[in-house]
């Protein structure tokens, strides 16, 4: 296996308030990675100081290193704006830009200095199919994003994501807004994403973290409670909480 | 469950609950139908009597010719140049610097700093600082300090002051307006800052911005208090060719025809105002089409 993403001793405050407590993690390469635990356990937050989205709230403090691909995403070894760019972060809610989806897709590329109109053009062809969108949508390229269905919105983010060919793709619960049948066709999006990305999950459903995750880590109160391959942890936790956790005896 | 009659409490008050709860929706809809009506009244009015008085003055003449001793000879052409000349370049110093602040204050600067505190809490009150204020206020930097004269620069600078507070305060709301995800979604993407403020949050509060700026600048074209202090001319019979060149404006020329004693220049004053009424209607149709446009091109 290949470690994409490498966390050790990460602790991380919200002001006074302790949010994350000594997370150490192996991300591998082109496996996807759940994360579960009941809300407010910090696994958005986790997921947000990898791409240092945290960075853009005041009065936030992080400790530990975390590497990505050997480098310390920390200590400024890489630039922020280069982190964004290489690990991409799908958000809970979707959010097109109000604008075409076109400009939605090339919105990344266009200000990354991508300039080339047929070049754009292959980008945004590329993908959308990538996102599993593209049959949908290929007539009209230059409607609103806003006019889609929530699925469509949230596979649209996805594609934004792969137009800037990241390495590694976040996911902060991106299907909770969803139906199930949009929920089954992003679920089937992530299998051949895997292929070529590292993907890390946020979930609150459980089916999906064991449906769709190579590895599953549990977060109670900010701590890694226990982290392993899935199908071990959902039939073998060795921990007591996450045993209550999955099987819904918890509190 | 089945809800015992004599247990549900709202039984006995229905049916009188029901018709003074009707009656209220009738009055209050009457009361703010009034107002509306009220406004557009008084405006109808209004209308009325300028066009009533000014309209057989108005003619090709009138805004062709200078000002005059004669009220037939009289024209407005050198107060409508003066005008246009002071609008647009108090559009064009206050828009900028305007959206600049706005954008500092919401995007940039430390909330909650006393700094920050300081400026939102003057900004406030300076939208409330009577214009002839900001007329002194020219007179003593412009006019003298900067040596600027009594020139259509001095005028456009003065009520640039007098207009920014309401823009800043018009586009703070607007960028403030723009949802953070978006944001959030184009800092995700690797873009910078001022990409995203570009690319995301300008688009966004555009159409808001412009209401705004609209407003402002059509109240700084019924401006004659400042610019009267700043040493506007009440007679100028040439049309100013260069922002230092002295001037007048269609309010202050208005003004001085209706304190002149002869019955036919509050006539020549009320062709005046149409010429200034269709100026204002004109600037804001060309801005709000300019909104629409961007309002349009965001759904």
């Amino acid at each position: 296996m290949e470690i994409k993403i490498k966390v050790e001793n990460l602790t991380f405050y919200y002001g006074n308030f302790k949010a994350l407590d000594n997370i150490s993690i192996d991300i591998e390469d082109r496996k996807i990675t759940a994360l579960i635990g009941p809300s407010g356990c910090g696994k958005s937050t986790f997921i947000r100081t990898l791409n240092r989205m945290n960075d853009l709230i005041a009065g936030t403090k992080v400790e530990g290193t975390i590497l990505l691909d050997g480098k310390d995403i920390m200590k400024n070894e890489i630039d922020a704006v280069e982190l964004r760019k290489r690990v991409g972060l799908v958000f809970q809610k979707p959010n097109p830009f109000p604008k075409s989806i076109y400009e939605n897709v090339v919105y990344g590329p266009k200000r990354h200095g991508i300039k080339n109109k047929a070049q754009l053009d292959e980008i945004v062809e590329k993908s959308l199919q990538g996102a599993a969108l593209w049959d949908e949508v290929k007539d009209k390229l230059h409607g609103s994003a806003l006019a889609l269905s929530g699925g469509q919105q949230q596979r649209l983010c996805i594609a934004r994501c792969l137009a800037m060919q990241p390495e590694v793709l976040l996911m902060d619960e991106p299907t909770s807004a969803l139906d199930p049948i949009a929920t089954m066709k992003i679920e089937e999006l992530f299998e051949t994403l895997k292929k070529n990305y590292a993907i890390v999950i946020v979930t609150h459903s459980m089916q999906q973290a064991g449906r769709i995750s190579d590895n599953t880590g549990f977060f109670l109160n900010g701590e890694l409670v226990e982290f392993g391959q899935t199908d071990i942890l959902f039939t073998k936790p060795r921990d007591k909480r996450t045993e209550d956790y999955i099987t819904g005896r918890f509190g | 469950m089945e809800v015992r009659t004599e247990q549900n409490i709202y039984k006995q008050k229905k049916s009188r609950n029901i018709r003074i709860r009707k009656a209220k929706n009738i009055i209050f809809y009457s009361i703010i139908l009034g107002a509306t009506g009220f406004g557009i009244l008084v405006l109808g009015l209004l209308l009325y009597q300028i066009l009533k008085t000014g309209l057989a003055w108005l003619s090709i003449d009138f805004i062709m010719n200078m000002p005059s001793r004669f009220p037939q000879k009289a024209g407005i052409k050198s107060a409508l140049a003066g005008s246009i000349w002071v609008i647009s370049l108090t559009a064009l110093f206050s828009f900028p610097l305007g959206v600049g602040t706005a954008l500092y204050l919401e995007e940039y600067s430390q909330k909650g700093t006393w700094l920050n505190k300081l400026l939102q809490l003057n900004i406030s009150n300076l939208a409330g600082v009577p214009s002839i204020v900001y007329g002194m206020l020219g007179l003593a930097v412009f006019v003298k300090m900067l040596q600027f004269e009594r020139s259509i620069l001095s005028g456009a600078l003065t009520l640039t002051l007098l207009i920014l507070p309401v823009i800043i305060v018009a586009s703070q709301e607007a960028i403030r307006s723009v949802p953070e995800t978006l944001k959030q979604g184009s800092f995700a993407l690797g873009v910078t800052k001022w990409q995203t403020i570009t690319g995301v949050v300008l688009p966004y509060a555009l159409p808001g911005i412009l209401t705004g700026s609209i407003l402002a600048i059509s109240r700084a074209m019924g401006e004659a208090a400042p610019l009267i202090m700043v040493g506007a001319a009440g007679y100028v019979a040439f049309l100013p060719s260069s922002p230092l060149d002295s001037f007048t404006v269609l309010p202050i020329q208005i003004f001085n025809w209706t304190s002149r004693p002869q019955e036919e220049f509050k006539n020549i004053a009320a062709a005046g105002i149409i010429v200034l009424m269709a100026l204002l209607l004109f600037a804001n149709g060309a801005a709000v089409m300019l909104r629409n446009k961007y309002q349009n091109r965001m759904d």
